[in-house]
């Protein structure tokens, strides 16, 4: 059970959000300029990253609001909670490692290096954790 | 065959309505423990949905209507007779009794609606949204703590707050009107899970207590 702190409410239970996927994947500029697999990319493309990543939460039974969070998918240590329409914030410096040792030397295939996710925002493109190193 | 006699007038429609949890009533009198833990409905009160940005002229109005609004998540505003919950920074539960209802001829939802007037922001007559659960006792807190992951010690939790959170893995406000008495919020929909919930949990303290 992940302990998260609403901006409004205080830290709760994980089981009152909801989650919201990727944070800062902004809506094209204009849709209708886009082709069919760049539509495509802004709906069904995320960053499948390993390491520190920035998303959306809702507190949805408690004031319902929504909130982003730079959380890391490895060890689930919450980095940052930040407000809807602000940058993400400069990573927190890397996490000392604990037992996580074995992952490191593969993630550099993680990340948003695959398919050009063109719309998506650049800030999700920081260096994997792994190769912070 | 509905009693048509009994449709005529509101207070006729008043008797023929069902409250969420009724048909527990029987069996939340017969859970309860004097001077342990009693549970119990208080149905129908008279409740509306208020969205309005507080720090602007029509919160300030609505405000004045509501006997204020609270300001952050824990905080309960009102007056003696109106209870306004805090259920999100620009959206407010106000709960006051049923004969507060312009049916009945209270004049809360009008009034409410009145000082909105045209600006931004909704009022909701919510009244049939949730029901209302009375469980007080010196072991109420033990029997939320069995669903309640808040701090409910009464150094954090003191009366006079209403948290939205979790009770039984379903969502309610909880406001503390007491040392040891509480108030539950749940959906009309969950009155029956949860009614059954509480009234499960409180069973142990029926026994005597096992040295
Ligand atoms: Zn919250």
């Amino acid at each position: 059970m992940l302990l998260i702190s609403c901006p409004n409410c205080g830290s709760r239970d994980e089981t009152e959000f909801h989650y919201g996927g990727q944070a800062h994947v902004p809506y094209p500029e204009n849709p209708n300029d886009l082709n069919d697999r760049e539509w495509a990319e802004y709906l069904f493309y995320r960053a499948n990253t390993k390491g520190t990543f920035a998303e959306r939460w809702v507190h949805s039974t408690g004031c319902r609001q929504w909130f982003n969070m730079l959380r890391d998918t490895v060890t689930y240590d919450i980095q940052a909670v930040y407000p809807m329409g602000t940058p993400r914030p400069a990573s927190a410096a890397p996490a000392p490692e604990s037992g996580t040792a074995s992952l490191a030397p593969d993630s550099t295939t993680t990340g948003t290096a695959g398919p050009s996710v063109s719309a998506t925002s650049s800030a999700s493109t920081t260096a994997p954790k792994g190769a912070t190193k | 065959m509905a009693n048509t006699a009994a449709l005529t007038g509101i207070n006729g429609l008043r008797d023929i309505r069902r409250s969420p949890a009724s048909h527990l009533a029987g069996a939340m009198e017969a859970g309860s423990i004097e001077g342990t833990v009693t549970l119990s409905e208080g149905p129908f009160q008279t409740m509306a949905g208020v969205r309005v940005d507080p720090r602007s002229e029509e919160g300030a109005r609505i405000a004045s209507v509501a006997g204020g609004l609270p300001a952050r998540c824990g905080e309960v505003a009102g007056t003696d007779r109106v209870t306004v919950l805090w259920l999100g920074p620009q959206e407010f539960l106000v709960v006051a009794p049923e004969e507060a209802h312009d049916s009945l001829g209270g004049d809360l939802i009008g009034s409410l609606t009145a000082a909105l007037g045209d600006a931004p922001g909704q009022v909701v007559d919510l009244s049939a949204n949730r029901t209302t659960f009375e469980l007080s006792g010196p072991r109420a807190r033990a029997v939320l703590e069995k669903g309640c992951s808040l701090d409910l010690h009464p150094r954090s939790f003191t009366p006079g707050t209403a948290l939205n959170t979790e009770v039984g893995n379903i969502p309610v406000v909880l406001l503390k009107t007491g040392d040891d008495s509480f108030r539950l919020f749940p959906r009309a929909s969950f009155a029956d899970y949860l009614g059954r919930w509480l009234l499960d949990a409180m069973r142990e303290f029926a026994s005597p207590e096992v040295p």
